[in-house]
């Protein structure tokens, strides 16, 4: 009877599990609920509480229409944070594409010791970033600043030389990205590794052959057979330092006088911390057209890049 | 135009030589083959010549000069690869004008440098392509255009045809031939496939294990191979072997016929053999069997062409013949050629 029984359910569950339309919708519904639950109900609720007057304090929200976003127009420290988070994004973005690029190459031949080379080139990516920054601040500290007495002991710096590295303006500000190509750097080494180990050598050999030298082989042939992948590392890494806050967080808060404040901050300390949630979720969604036309613009670009 | 030489040229990979010392003149203007089976360093003494490896050991020169040490760009050597390696990302007339503009060439007389060439494979139609829009054929004729654009001094060929279906490389092989004797510009053209080395070559290096075992012409190859591994790379069916007493008694399947062919006043060595198997494949037949008394039990094949209409079949006991003159003989230790033995041949 039992025996039966049990039989008659494992029917039942092969039928189940060999129905393709079923297994099909059961497979994908673990990625779709996510994306649901994780992502699109709390991009629906930014929506929301931007065209509203939600605040921290308050349990009653009333329909405001655009003007939120009319408010945070006004205000100069959004601007500023507007072109902070351009330059926090281009200049670091830059710096990773060219010393990833260089990185690649060079790991891309073979020498003595690449093991180790590589291992510590890849050791932030594995090392949480909160984790990572804290490191950095301890390096960037006004008192123990490992740079400062670094330089200082093989007399760069003379005795009144001593940078507050994330106290000055600019020096903040080039701190910030210092520390954003560290972390970024890693990721965009390995998609363009992957990117030149996907060129035949033979392709090498020719233009070798052709009587090209190191300069030409590399902007004639190497850049451009890569570029399609390059572009995607560098939207990834553009996505990345546009929506990031942990490192402006750790390192500086936005300071000093805001000159770190990225958009992502502001809408963190406008909507969390100063509890204007209404506010903070129109900053926050600025973003989001932003990163759209940068994604559809790259997606383009690698498309039209694409050779094989 | 320029003579190659290599003087004792070595490549080791992990110890052992893919490349063992090797010696070799290539006249101006020939035509030279590399034979020999995947493994043998045909392409590996390729691409030494071509500057993309660096010897272990040994000497090469171009044109009376060494260039061992010279990276490729400086030795006025062009290659087509097995791939053709052309550049994805550009155009057909900019993948044609590339070694131009390595040379840093004016724009006009590279135009009319790429259009020559261009005419001689016939791909003027082409140029704005990229090289994904072509057929197989034609990136062929891309990549032979390439070479041939800037005049180089030596061509080298790393099996160009072995990318194309059968009947376009015979037709692209009848082209590639025409082409080298109106340039006459000195080839090296590796290969696997003997039909193309017999057919191209001018003179044929058989390679194997790193070395060449044979230099001569097509006919010089086939018909008096240096030794046994010569013997039966080349040819198909290959040689027949039959081994007594230390001495390897070779004959081609071709020369191996009935008894009836010959008239009696011919100088023949006589064969009892039984047929095993009959393969008839239109302009030939193809007939297996093995050896009897008084010669070692031996697998051995007959090439009958069409016009020999002597009735063969399966288990019968037949005598064919070889020529004396068609025997070849081989040490067996050393697999060198050897002078016939001194014994009476039977009756």
């Amino acid at each position: 009877m039992i025996a039966g029984a049990d039989a008659a359910r494992t029917r039942g569950l092969r039928r189940f599990i060999d129905n393709e339309r079923w297994l099909g919708r059961l497979l994908l519904a673990p990625a779709v609920i996510y994306i649901v639950a994780l992502v699109g109900f709390p991009f629906l609720l930014a929506i929301y509480y931007s065209l509203s007057d939600a605040t921290v304090g308050s349990r009653t929200l009333h329909f405001v229409g655009l003007r939120n976003y009319g408010q945070i127009m006004d205000n100069p420290t959004f601007w500023e944070s507007l072109r902070n988070a351009i330059v926090f994004t281009l200049v670091s973005q830059v710096l990773v594409v060219v010393l990833a690029k260089i990185l690649a190459l060079a790991l891309n031949r073979n020498f003595r010791g690449k093991w180790l080379v590589r291992f510590l080139i890849l050791l932030p990516s594995v090392a949480p970033i909160s984790l990572g920054v804290i490191g950095w601040l301890w390096i960037f500290d006004p008192v123990y600043s490992i740079i400062n007495w670094g330089l200082r002991a093989i007399g760069v710096f003379g005795p009144n030389t001593w940078p507050i590295w994330l106290g000055q303006p600019n020096l903040a500000m080039a701190s910030v990205i210092m520390v954003d190509v560290w972390r970024l750097l890693p990721l965009a080494t390995v998609i363009i590794l992957a990117g030149l180990s996907s060129i035949p050598q033979d392709i090498h050999d020719a233009a070798a052959v052709d009587g090209v030298g190191f300069w030409r082989h590399l902007f004639r042939i190497t850049i451009p057979l890569v570029m399609p992948i390059m572009l995607v590392a560098l939207l990834f890494g553009v996505v990345f330092t546009f929506t990031d806050m942990i490192v402006i967080f750790v390192l500086t808060r936005g300071g000093p006088y805001d000159t770190t404040q990225v958009l992502a901050s502001y809408a963190f300390f406008t909507g969390i911390q100063g509890g204007n949630l209404a506010d903070g979720a129109a900053i926050s969604l600025f973003l989001f057209p932003v990163l759209v036309g940068v994604a559809a613009l790259f997606l383009t670009m690698a498309r039209r890049a694409e050779v094989t | 135009m320029a003579t190659v030489e290599t003087r004792a040229v070595t490549k080791s990979f992990d110890g052992s030589n893919a490349v063992d010392a090797v010696d070799l003149l290539v006249k101006e203007g020939e035509f030279l083959v590399f034979l020999g089976p995947s493994g043998s360093g045909k392409t590996t003494l390729l691409r030494m010549i071509a500057g993309l490896e660096a010897p272990t050991s040994g000497d090469i020169l171009i044109g009376d000069k060494v260039v061992t040490q010279m990276p490729p760009r400086a030795r006025n050597i062009a290659m087509v690869f097995q791939s053709y390696a052309l550049y994805p990302h550009m155009s057909v007339f900019k993948n044609i004008a590339f070694p131009l503009d390595a040379q840093g060439m004016h724009r006009d007389e590279t135009r009319k440098k790429v259009e020559w060439a261009a005419g001689l494979f016939g791909i003027q139609r082409l140029l704005q392509r990229k090289p994904r829009q072509l057929s197989g054929g034609e990136r062929q004729r891309v990549a032979l255009a390439r070479a041939v654009v800037r005049e180089p001094v030596v061509f080298l060929l790393d099996e160009p045809l072995s990318n194309l279906d059968a009947k376009l490389r015979t037709s692209a092989r009848d082209e590639l031939q025409q082409f080298q004797r109106r340039l006459g510009t000195t080839t090296i053209y590796v290969t696997h496939d003997q039909v193309e080395a017999m057919g191209l070559g001018d003179r044929i290096a058989v390679l194997n294990n790193g070395r060449i075992h044979q230099l001569g012409t097509p006919q010089e190859v086939y018909d008096d191979p240096a030794d046994i591994f010569v013997a039966t790379f080349i040819g198909a069916p290959p040689m027949n072997l039959v081994e007594s007493e230390g001495i390897v008694t070779g004959f081609r399947p071709e020369h191996f016929l009935p008894h009836e062919i010959y008239h009696g006043d011919q100088d023949v060595t006589r064969f009892p053999f039984k047929v095993t198997r009959v393969e008839y494949l239109g302009s030939d037949r193809l007939v297996y069997g093995i050896l009897e008394q008084p010669f070692p039990a031996a697998h051995v094949i007959s090439r009958l062409p069409s016009n020999v209409s002597v009735a063969v079949r399966k288990d019968e006991h037949h005598e064919f013949v070889v020529r004396n003159r068609d025997l070849r003989y081989f040490d067996r230790a050393s697999g060198k050629r050897a002078t016939p033995p001194s014994r009476t041949t039977p009756p």
